[in-house]
């Protein structure tokens, strides 16, 4: 296996209110894959998927233990700079959320928070990321159009390229199709082939059949424990353990 | 009798009820225009008042509430969105807050001649600003405080969550997510707390009695140092204290002061209705 770019080790978190979230995580991601993090409800994916880049700062009162290491650094060092962080380590929502302005504000948002005003690299990066995320044809006629115009599969897939506006090396998605329907799905699926090539893909997926669809590689998570990570042929044909069959073969879930 | 009955008879009873409350308002505005409808005139809006107030206009007392208005937008607004910001976004539940968000509501129900005297202390004299307009826009300042606070900060908690989450995740740091998402989302909530403030403010009588009115000051005035007549002072003054009063005038001036206070209030809904419209979410 090559270098990981992320490198998860002894990660323990606890809520405020004493739940245990995760339990002693060990996992380490290639670059350049699309891994995806599967189990239950309240396994403690989205969790950790937000502590990536943390976004578990606006948590109050849980606590952790271990540490996560982005390009062999601590994400949780004093030093970093949690924006510079979360610019290299960009988030998509399982809710399609565009910020209030137009397709063009939403795009440029993350860029022109960290300062870059030049017109024509910010145009660039627009259409870019628009083409990336295979929207580019449906709006590029409109992109001073409000981002609450767009359907719901065009507005996640505005959201992906959002995230992807920022060049950065690693994309959370958490539940990106949860509320689209079957077409848009399909399509957002197909942009993550796509963007593999560019960047790291850590995805919560909506489901055991999207996890086989999409996934390189894949971790099993049931309840807040790691129960088995591989490659994604390992992990939906022959996995090792007993509950990653249980739950893939649909006994429980 | 049935349920449907009851149900019909309840309706019945509170669609009475609420129509009641409108009555006074009714009342009050009809009597005044009514009364004061005559003697309203462009030479009544323009003029000094002349023969010992009982004859001419009202001009410098409009002005007077004018000037006092803008001074008051002044001295209250920055402080006061800044304290709903600091509330609503960065303190959080600790002891300290809740005695700021106690000692706010506290400072709502505080009597308005209270903060007359309080100005009259603090601005008047200690600061040395003497009688003035600056000491009679800094105490209603004051008063428009707590309105002012809540209302911009109910304005910014109602700003969608996921905005700020959104806005973080994409390396936006807590202050650029408050100044470009959270208070031009907010900023029709904030605007309608500042003019129902500056509404209140114009309309005040005891805050303004020892720091800034004038009993009769028919030049208008040169600095923010100097006194001012001011609409709700002149009404009271000539209303009380002025014997052989035409009563048409007395209700002019109510007129024109109810008038300025009501189209505050009209432009704060309109303005809230309006933004309200245009927003999306």
């Amino acid at each position: 296996m090559t270098q990981p770019i992320i490198s998860i080790q002894n990660l323990f978190y606890t809520y405020a209110d004493g739940t245990e979230a995760l339990r002693d995580i060990n996992l380490d991601v290639p670059p350049n894959e699309v891994f995806v993090l599967f189990g239950p409800a309240r396994s403690g994916k989205s969790t950790l998927l937000r502590l990536l880049n943390r976004l578990s700062d606006l948590i109050e009162g849980a606590q952790r233990q271990g540490t996560i290491l982005f390009n062999g650094g601590d994400v949780f060092d004093r030093r970093v700079n949690v924006s510079v962080l979360r610019r290299r380590i960009s988030m998509v929502f399982a809710i399609p959320t565009p910020l209030p302005g137009s397709i063009y504000d939403n795009l440029t948002y993350g860029l022109r928070m960290a300062g870059l005003k030049d017109r024509t690299e910010l145009d660039r990066r627009a259409t870019q990321s628009l083409k990336q995320a295979a929207l580019w044809d449906e709006v590029k006629d409109r992109l001073d159009a409000s981002a609450f115009a767009l359907s719901g599969g065009q507005k996640q897939r505005l959201c992906i390229a959002r995230s992807l506006a920022l060049e950065p090396d690693v994309i959370l998605l958490d539940n990106p199709t949860s509320g689209l329907d079957p077409l848009s799905t399909a399509t957002v699926e197909e942009s993550l082939f796509e963007l593999k090539d560019r960047y790291t893909i850590i995805m919560v997926p909506h489901s055991v059949q999207q996890a086989a669809r999409v996934a390189d590689r894949a971790a099993f998570l049931l309840d807040g424990e790691l129960v088995e990570t591989g490659t994604a042929g390992d992990m939906f044909v022959h996995p090792k353990d007993q509950r990653t069959e249980d739950y893939i073969t649909g006994r429980f879930g | 009798m049935t349920r449907q009955q009851t149900h019909k008879l309840a309706v019945a009873v509170i669609t009475i009820v609420a129509a009641i409350v409108v009555i006074p308002i009714i009342l009050v505005i009809g009597v005044v225009f009514w009364n004061g409808l005559p003697a309203l005139s462009w030479e009544f809006l323009t003029q000094p008042p002349t023969n010992g107030m009982r004859e001419g206009g009202i001009m410098p007392a409009i002005l007077g509430t004018v000037l006092l208005t803008f001074g008051t937008a002044i001295a209250s607004f920055p402080l006061s969105i800044a304290a709903a910001i600091y509330l609503a976004e960065y303190a959080g539940d600790t002891r300290l807050t809740r005695w700021v968000r106690m000692a706010i509501v506290n400072l709502a129900g505080i009597p308005s001649i209270v903060y007359g005297l309080f100005g009259l202390g603090m601005f008047v004299l200690f600061f040395g600003f003497g009688t003035s307009i600056v000491a009679g826009a800094l105490t209603l300042g004051i008063l428009t405080m707590p309105v002012v606070i809540s209302t911009a900060e109910e304005a910014i908690l109602s700003v969608p969550q996921e905005f700020r989450t959104v806005s973080l995740s994409l390396g936006a740091t807590k202050w650029q997510t408050i100044r470009h998402q959270v208070l031009p989302n907010a900023m029709p909530g904030i605007i309608t707390g500042i003019i129902l403030g500056l509404g209140r403010a114009a309309g005040e009588t005891a805050p303004i009695l020892f720091t800034v009115a004038a009993f009769y000051l028919p030049e208008l005035p040169k600095s923010i140092f100097d006194q001012t007549m001011a609409l709700p002072y002149h009404l009271y003054v000539i209303s009380t204290q002025v014997p052989g009063m035409p009563l048409e005038i007395q209700y002019s001036t109510a007129l024109v002061l109810l008038l300025i206070v009501l189209s505050l209030t009209l432009v704060a809904t309109l303005v809230r209705t309006r933004m309200r419209r245009r927003r999306e979410w």
